[in-house]
């Protein structure tokens, strides 16, 4: 059978900046994927190129073996893209009615807003939602026409703790009716609380394919910040370090177990000042992932 | 599929007071304050009153201007806040997306005319014969459609932000331009020798000729002026949507 979704060598350039160099990428009906990269990693291009809202300069991208622009493959996916905006001045239960409209086995359409979690807002006007609510409608908007494929480009994106929280509540819910989801995110926790695999892109190539707990295992959860003037790069033989950055006594290291290295580094006598233990970035775990 | 959407399309206008109480009520607040007072004067040379003749003109310039805003201000917009891309994602046809648009201003065009008609009637004390009456709608109606072209031009290659200044600025002084407020002879020499080449003159003549009122040029003539403007207006629109889609969508 057709893949869900596929890229095949696909290229992308915008003038001189090649986003997309050469991505290959393969998933099947009912996987739950996250794209996960930093900023400008070519993400959004290769989420654009499987929908054919760009064309690839090379390569080739298909929905369900099909043309992306073929209207049998769009019926069957739901998009919410980043920053695109839906008309003010329709009210919430009648956009989404719209929307269901232009599909063929489309849901009931107050399952689509309850399962976004805007049935309080139903009538309100879309231009009155606050911006979490929007990000909410631009979802119900996504799944009402029961898609076997959802898209979603940094769904969480500019929502606090909680709101990110339930709204991963909400594409899990229908991630569990079998569907497939392909979701670009910057954050690890959240493609690991959703995703079955994780697919690290950095600087237009994919870095790494493999379930979440692979990934987390490679990046570094820590980033460990000391001064310590006689170290040598020897004394941090065998201890559990992915990445380690010396400069005038300046010591950086990423780890997944700060309290043994450092432990290991007084036992082997180095002597520490400023000592400094912080939750390791996206920054910090591309480092890591592209060292290997 | 297009029934749901032009209602939508409808709705959303609908509830745009700038759009809508400026298209509905703009038209009859001018016939109140040009027309009114002088409504049973006759034109030199004629029984046809200038109730009637002013009936002509605005109701020209209220079906143009639908047009012209809706199209340039919708458009623009949802270019601006990138619903388009949204909306291209969606299997719904670009085509159906355009038709419910020109359906949505061509029945809101229809009800200015249904405001500006009774007022007439009513303030203005215009009596025309019923298929005057009939031939003036039809025809207002038929030749907005070269505006839509404009609308979507300007839509097109002005931001969201500039849409409404661009179509002021070029659709106000062109309705003065075109005679539409007063009578082309009350304008300065050089404009009255650029109004002849105005689209909204040529569409004015259709109007004052349906209610009788003299013209300079045959309604063959001018039918043929909109259509060319018609076809110049929609291959500039085209050559822009097209520009657009290459930058965004390729």
């Amino acid at each position: 059978m057709a893949p869900a979704a596929e890229l095949v060598e696909a290229t992308k350039r915008y003038g001189a900046v090649e986003a997309l160099k050469g991505v290959s990428l393969r998933i099947e009906l009912g996987e739950v994927v996250a794209m996960l990269g930093p900023n400008g990693a070519g993400k959004t291009t290769s989420i654009s190129l499987l929908l054919g809202l760009r064309k690839p300069t090379s390569g080739k991208a298909s929905l369900f073996g099909l043309d992306p622009n073929d209207l049998d493959a769009r019926s069957r996916v739901g998009v919410m893209l980043q920053e695109s905006g839906v008309p003010n001045m329709l009210k919430v239960r009648e956009i989404v009615e719209l929307f269901r409209g232009y599909y063929p086995s489309p849901m009931p359409r107050d399952r689509a807003i309850a399962m976004a979690g805007l049935e309080e807002k139903a009538g309100a006007l879309v231009k009155d939602l606050s911006g979490g609510q929007r990000q909410r409608l631009y979802f119900a908007l996504a799944v009402c026409g029961n898609p076997d494929v959802l898209f979603l480009d940094e769904p969480t994106v500019g929502m606090d703790v909680e709101g990110r929280r339930s709204f991963i509540d909400r594409i899990k819910e229908f991630a569990q009716l079998g569907r497939t989801v392909v979701l670009t995110t910057h954050y690890l926790e959240e493609a690991d609380q959703l995703a079955k695999r994780v697919i690290v892109i950095d600087r237009g190539v994919v870095i790494a394919d493999a379930p979440p707990a692979v990934i987390k295992s490679k990046v570094a959860g820590k980033r460990v910040r000391f001064v310590a003037p006689d170290l040598h790069e020897k004394n941090l033989d065998g201890l559990p370090v992915t990445a380690v950055t010396i400069k005038d006594g300046r010591v950086q290291l990423l780890t997944n177990e700060p309290e043994s290295v450092l432990r290991d580094l007084f036992l082997r006598g180095v002597e520490i000042s400023d000592l400094e233990v912080s939750g390791a970035d996206l920054e910090d775990a591309f480092i890591a992932l592209t060292s290997h | 599929m297009l029934l749901r959407q032009t209602w939508a399309e409808f709705v959303k206008l609908w509830r745009v007071p700038a759009f809508s109480a400026t298209s509905l009520l703009l038209p009859i607040v001018f016939y109140a304050f040009i027309g009114i007072g002088q409504a049973s004067q006759k034109l030199q040379g004629t029984n046809v009153t200038f109730g009637a003749y002013f009936l002509g003109s605005m109701a020209v310039y209220s079906v143009a201007n639908v047009m012209v805003f809706s199209f340039g201000i919708s458009v623009a917009n949802e270019r601006g806040m990138k619903t388009d891309l949204l909306m291209r994602a969606t299997p719904l046809p670009p085509i159906v997306y355009l038709l419910a648009k020109c359906i949505t201003a061509i029945a809101f065009a229809a009800l200015t005319l249904v405001v500006l008609f009774p007022f007439a009637y009513i303030a203005g004390a215009v009596r025309l014969e019923a298929d005057q009456w009939f031939t003036l709608a039809y025809r207002v109606l038929l030749g907005s459609i070269p505006f839509i072209g404009l609308g979507f031009a300007v839509g097109y290659l002005s931001g969201p932000n500039s849409a409404v200044a661009v179509i002021n600025l070029i659709y106000l002084p062109m309705a003065f331009a075109s005679g539409l407020f007063f009578p082309k002879q009350l304008l300065p020499e050089i404009v009255q020798q650029i109004s002849p080449y105005l689209p909204l003159y040529r569409f004015g003549q259709l109007g004052w000729d349906a209610v009788g009122a003299p013209t300079s040029e045959n309604v063959t003539t001018n039918w043929l002026y909109l259509v060319g403007y018609g076809v110049a207006f929609f291959a500039i629109a085209a050559w822009a949507y097209r520009r657009e889609e290459g930058r965004k969508f390729s």
